[in-house]
């Protein structure tokens, strides 16, 4: 949709100087759409990509005459949700309408919960690094949540015009295989108390609600495909040390659809200068929504809100109410899987990683990746090695996921087994991985179409290891003394001439058989 | 026997009751086609000016007939109703044939699909004549806001068939169908029933599915029978009830035993509670005498007679023009121009945006009553009213609900006069809405609490026009107001002699017609809906 | 309780997507004064206790299984659409984004 930002950017506030003055308040909503093989209140199928048009239905068009019935899977799902968001499960809910006019929701009314939500008052743990770059344990912070409710998606629109973006488009097309696939709404309560430390608590929770919800295997949770979208309400209020949780909230503004984890520690980051500088300027917020922009890395104005937003709820007559019965909520409670958190835990003690090392992994969102690496028969360390490695820069220079690239869990295996194998040394195996990133194959196909392989004759390394210490006397004669550390000299000018194809090990062993000091 | 028949046998077949009509089937005595032949002529000759059907589907009809003909001559089983015309009001989707709701906002809408209670009637291989009028998306009692002009009462040109059914009713009381489905939002059933001299069953809430039929107000919307003879009602009802897993709100149990209780003539030890809250005070005194009269059959049919008080019921025409706007309003959301329906450009817009297409398509599209409805059910739902009006309303229905529950803690039936008054003149009520809102008065408190309700002929009243009666059961129990309605109606019919049908009093809407159309061209006889 | 203005029929109007010229708002105005006074009326009702009632009948947990049915085909759900192009429907510019 909106891909250029408008207008001109906002005044903002230098970050340390906004979070010295002021206290951050944040409210985050992300909605997930659940991978059940059908819709929220009918049969057709969810598949992502399919023609436009072709995964609909009477119910899911809103036509005349047509009737709900709530998908079971959806109902677990969400159960399942709230269960592992620490949540109460409501013995008796009811949906809602939602009524408003929008040409991608068919029925003029969105099928909700409202006041009567099937999970509520839970919290998640969350993860952030500790302070500083040496290492520290990760410190934890709660985040309360408010409310877990069902829901449905809408269509979606594609706008035709001059500009191809919404505001002077001159017509809109709308594709409603979107619409009525389930939404899972997480509400957080105001998040308070985390200071300077906002953005990477934001960014920490929805990336650990994206695991959680990976590990709870409900949705794709695909934050580029719109599986799982945030948008994230912010405000500030004046700091008081003293008493900070006795001031008074701020006027929030609620910036929408912020796509990745990178982008939500952004957003708040940006929204957080924004509101300083209106607040320093003697101006007042204005509560409304705020589109990001994820190019120029700024949010601008969208709709106030205003009394046009009365959604004039009640409970939908065409559903019953739903009443999750304690036999069946404990039984789906007993499906839940390890807590990520623990999970983690227990693979840092499995894979031998350091504090540090699990750090890096952490944040590179490479927990899951690295588990399927090391099943796929990896090491832990030649695991960790790729995917935090070159992987993990790119993804974070690009905003995206390691996964995101083309490299499967499989490659990675089969690249650290030929460097295990010594088929490969490091500086191929770079190699290797910058083709399976071309596309250019699986490693092995792209080790073969480069040409990529340690010599594993010795005569042709001998010859280069006899060259070499013919070449500099001076240098053997030093490791003959004993400095057996300036054999590095010589083991450069022999992979040198090897043109790098050589095992560096073995020319080390070499070097040294033949310079070895006389007994 | 032939494929052909004369215009006098084919009036003869179109009197017969449904039950006969399938019984001579069966016996191999008469053919579907002919049946169906019989219906399409009358209706020929007819409807131009009864207006009952909005469209007639012949050829499918006839398709039908002829399929469920060579069935029977090939020796299949079929089911009781198999070659039996039946209509349809047009708010149940029809896949292929234009359904309206009687609105101008669908005037070409083809559904995709059809209603489940129209797949029944299929399964049932029942010829489906054609669609009938209604007020438009069901909101009226007289049938004169559909936007395709108002149906003419087979009794009275001049008057209304009742509403929003009037085009089902009017059809079965004029023999242009022996059966029609009907929806009962308020009384759109049984007030149409009352006022044509016909039978018409309002089933229990969730008794039959509103699937694919066109939402007025979902939480009182009910689908059920037409007919002439509360036997055929409960043949009908028999066909389209049961359990439907594509409607949340379908009751998942058996169809009541409607049709066995129909053959009920002996009331003794039965109890039948009059509702001083829905007799005496505005009804017409010659419905309320026609009233008494058939209490006092129940009594000789061994009934035990008692007045019951149902104290919110006075409520209940408030909290239904509350309860029904608020959900139509949003149920009639979906209607704005975008993926079906009438779009209409806003004059002298350059560019208008799909909201300006909206308002503009929802305002040439609704008619008066509809818009009326919409703006009171949007402010009754919107910030800082929804307590007071909606919730409050719904509190109320709480009540009505319990009110019901004692009743029926006294006695098995309540009974009340369907109608206050016989069939009003086309256009008297078309300026006072609240005039028109009055006439549910007796049939609204059903729908509020779920209750099944069934209108039964009680004669005819000094002005020439039929009267009914409305017999209240226990939700789920719909078989005992089929008892109390067939034993009225076996003492009425010895009482009246003839077929036993109030129909038979009926002046000859042949004649009502060829005389309309001999002086129609007159400006005067055009009625303003 | 206070009745209905001529503004609040033209706000609700605005809510209901229904563009009432101004001789249709006079008329429902006044209409709608005296059934929203009448209406109101179930405010006589002493009901603070009394639970609301937006079922007819007590049933609950009506659910279908997660297994797809057959769609419509992509010509049946454009076929009533007043406009339709590259297989989508097609409708006039969108204001803003919600």
């Amino acid at each position: 949709m909106t891909t250029t930002s408008t207008g001109t950017p906002a005044r903002v506030v230098d970050f340390d100087d906004a979070v010295a003055r002021f206290d951050p308040v944040m409210g985050l909503e992300v909605h997930v759409e659940l991978s059940t093989a059908t819709k929220m209140f009918c049969g057709c199928a969810t598949t992502f990509g399919a023609d436009p048009n072709t995964q609909v239905c009477p119910v899911c068009l809103g036509l005349p005459g047509a009737l709900p019935v709530v998908n079971e899977g959806a109902v677990e799902s969400a159960v399942r949700i709230g269960l592992a968001l620490n949540c109460r499960i409501a013995d008796w809910c009811r949906f809602a309408r939602k009524n408003y006019f929008y040409p991608d929701m068919p029925k003029n009314f969105q099928t909700s919960q409202y006041d009567e939500p099937i999970a509520f008052d839970g919290y998640l743990d969350v993860e952030i690094p500790g302070a500083g770059d040496s290492g520290e344990p990760p410190e934890v912070f709660r985040v309360e949540i408010e409310r877990a409710h069902m829901e449905e998606d809408t269509g979606k629109s594609t706008h035709v015009g001059t500009s191809g973006r919404i505001h002077g488009a001159d017509y809109s097309l709308v594709d409603y295989n979107r619409a009525g696939i389930p939404l899972i709404e997480i509400v957080t309560k105001p998040i308070t108390g985390a200071g300077e430390r906002a953005p990477e608590v934001a960014r920490a929770y929805v990336g650990a609600l994206r695991d959680l919800l990976r590990a709870l295997g409900v949705s794709d949770v695909r934050m580029e495909q719109g599986s799982l979208r945030c948008d994230a309400n912010l405000s500030l209020r004046p700091r008081d040390d003293a008493a900070q949780q006795s001031v008074p909230f701020g006027t929030r503004t609620e910036t929408k659809n912020v796509n990745s984890l990178r982008s939500v520690e952004r957003a708040v980051r940006y929204e957080i200068c924004r509101h300083a500088a209106v607040l320093d300027a003697g101006q007042a917020v204005v509560q409304e929504t705020r589109h990001w922009h994820e190019d120029t890395g700024i949010t601008t104005a969208g709709r106030p809100k205003s009394d046009a937003d009365d959604y004039r709820y009640f409970p939908e007559p065409d559903l019953v109410p739903v009443s999750p019965s304690a036999e069946w909520v404990e039984g789906l409670r007993a499906t839940l899987p390890e807590p990520p958190a623990q999970r983690r835990r227990r693979l840092q003690q499995d894979w031998g990683y350091s504090d540090l090392e699990m750090r890096d992994v952490v944040n590179a969102g490479a927990v899951e990746v690295i588990e399927d690496t090391v099943a796929a028969g990896a090491t832990p360390a030649g695991a960790r090695k790729w995917w935090t490695g070159e992987l993990a820069r790119r993804a974070n220079a690009e905003g995206r996921e390691v996964t995101d690239f083309g490299v499967t869990p499989a490659h990675v295996a089969e690249l650290d087994g030929m460097v295990g194998e010594g088929r490969l040394n490091d500086s191929m195996a770079r190699q290797v991985l910058e083709g399976v990133l071309a596309g250019e194959g699986t490693p092995t196909e792209v080790a073969d179409a480069r040409g990529l392989r340690m010599v594993r004759d010795d005569s042709a390394l001998e010859e280069a290891v006899d060259a070499a210490i013919a070449a500099s006397p001076d240098v053997a004669d030093k490791v003959r003394g004993g400095k057996v550390q300036a054999a590095g000299a010589l083991i450069g000018q022999v992979m040198k001439q090897m043109k790098g194809q050589a095992d560096a090990a073995r020319a080390r062993e070499l070097i040294l058989e033949r310079l070895s000091p006389p007994e | 026997m032939t494929e052909t028949t004369t215009p006098a046998a084919g009036e003869e077949l179109t009197r017969l009751t449904a039950a006969a009509m399938a019984d001579r089937l069966t016996a191999g005595e008469l053919t579907s086609e002919q049946l169906v032949h019989a219906h399409l002529d009358r209706i020929e000759r007819l409807n131009p000016v009864l207006n009952a059907y909005l469209r007639v589907d012949a050829e499918g009809a006839l398709a039908t007939a002829r399929e469920v003909d060579a069935a029977r001559a090939g020796g299949e089983q079929l089911p009781r109703l198999a070659g039996v015309p039946v209509a349809v009001k047009d708010i149940a989707c029809t896949e292929g044939l234009v359904t309206t709701a009687g609105s101008r906002m669908l005037a070409a809408w083809v559904p995709p699909y059809d209603a489940t209670v129209v797949r029944r009637l299929r399964e049932a291989r029942m010829p489906i004549l054609g669609k009938t009028n209604m007020d438009e998306f069901a909101m009226g009692s007289s049938t004169e806001h559909s936007a395709f002009g108002p149906t003419r009462n087979p009794w009275d040109l001049d008057r209304i068939p009742g509403g929003s059914g009037g085009g089902s009713s009017a059809a079965v009381a004029a023999y242009l169908a022996p059966l029609a489905i009907g929806s009962d939002t308020g009384g759109s059933i049984r007030q149409p029933a009352a006022v044509t001299g016909t039978v018409g069953a309002k089933p229990t809430y969730g008794g039959v599915s509103r699937y694919g039929v066109i939402a007025l107000a979902s939480s009182l919307d009910q689908i059920g029978p037409c007919a002439r003879t509360v036997t055929d009602a409960a043949l009908l009802h028999e066909v389209i009830g049961g359990h439907d897993p594509m409607d949340s709100t379908s009751i998942d149990a058996p169809v009541p035993p409607v049709l066995e209780a129909a053959g009920t003539r002996d009331l003794t030890g039965l109890r039948v509670g009059i509702v001083s809250e829905l007799t005496g005070e505005g009804y017409q005194p010659d419905v309320q005498a026609r009233f008494d009269e058939a209490v006092a059959q129940l009594r000789e049919a061994g009934a035990e007679v008692v007045e019951v008080s149902c104290p919110h019921f006075r409520y209940a025409l408030p909290a239904y023009y509350l309860i029904l706007p608020s959900e139509a309003s949003s149920n009639l959301a979906r209607y704005d121009a975008m993926r079906y329906g009438l779009r209409v450009h806003p004059e002298g817009v350059d560019r208008p945006s799909a909201e300006q297409v909206m308002a503009a398509s929802r305002d040439a599209g609704f008619g008066d009553e509809v818009k009326r409805r919409i703006i009171l059910g949007t402010y009754a739902l919107s910030a800082g009213y929804y307590e007071a009006y909606y919730g409050q309303a719904q509190k109320v229905r709480t009540l009505i609900a319990r009110d019901f529950e004692a009743a029926f803690e006294q006695v098995d039936v309540l009974i009340s006069p369907t109608a206050p008054t016989t069939a009003f003149r086309i256009g008297d009520k078309a300026e006072d809405p609240m005039a028109m809102y009055r006439n549910d008065i007796a049939t609204i408190p059903a729908n509020l609490a779920g209750v099944p309700g069934l209108s039964v002929p009680a004669g005819i009243a000094g002005d020439g026009l039929p009267v009914g009666v409305q017999l209240l059961a226990p939700a789920t129990s719909d078989e005992r107001m089929y008892a109390v309605g067939a034993a009225l109606e076996a003492r009425l019919a010895a009482q009246w002699g003839g077929s036993g049908s109030v129909l038979d009093r009926a002046p000859d809407v042949s004649a009502l017609v060829d005389a309309f159309a001999t002086t129609a061209s007159s400006a005067d006889r055009e009625v303003t809906a | 309780m206070s009745a209905i203005t001529r503004d609040d029929v033209a706000h609700v109007a605005m809510l209901a997507r229904i563009s009432l010229s101004e001789d249709e708002l006079d008329r429902l105005a006044g209409q709608l004064d005296q059934i929203v006074d009448w209406v109101g009326q179930v405010n006589q009702v002493a009901a603070a206790d009394v639970p609301p009632m937006s079922h007819p009948l007590p049933l609950t947990n009506v659910t279908r299984p997660d297994e797809v049915r057959p769609a419509l085909t992509a010509e049946q759900a454009l076929a009533g659409a007043p406009e339709a192009e590259q297989q989508r429907f097609a409708v006039p510019r969108i204001l803003d984004e919600d």
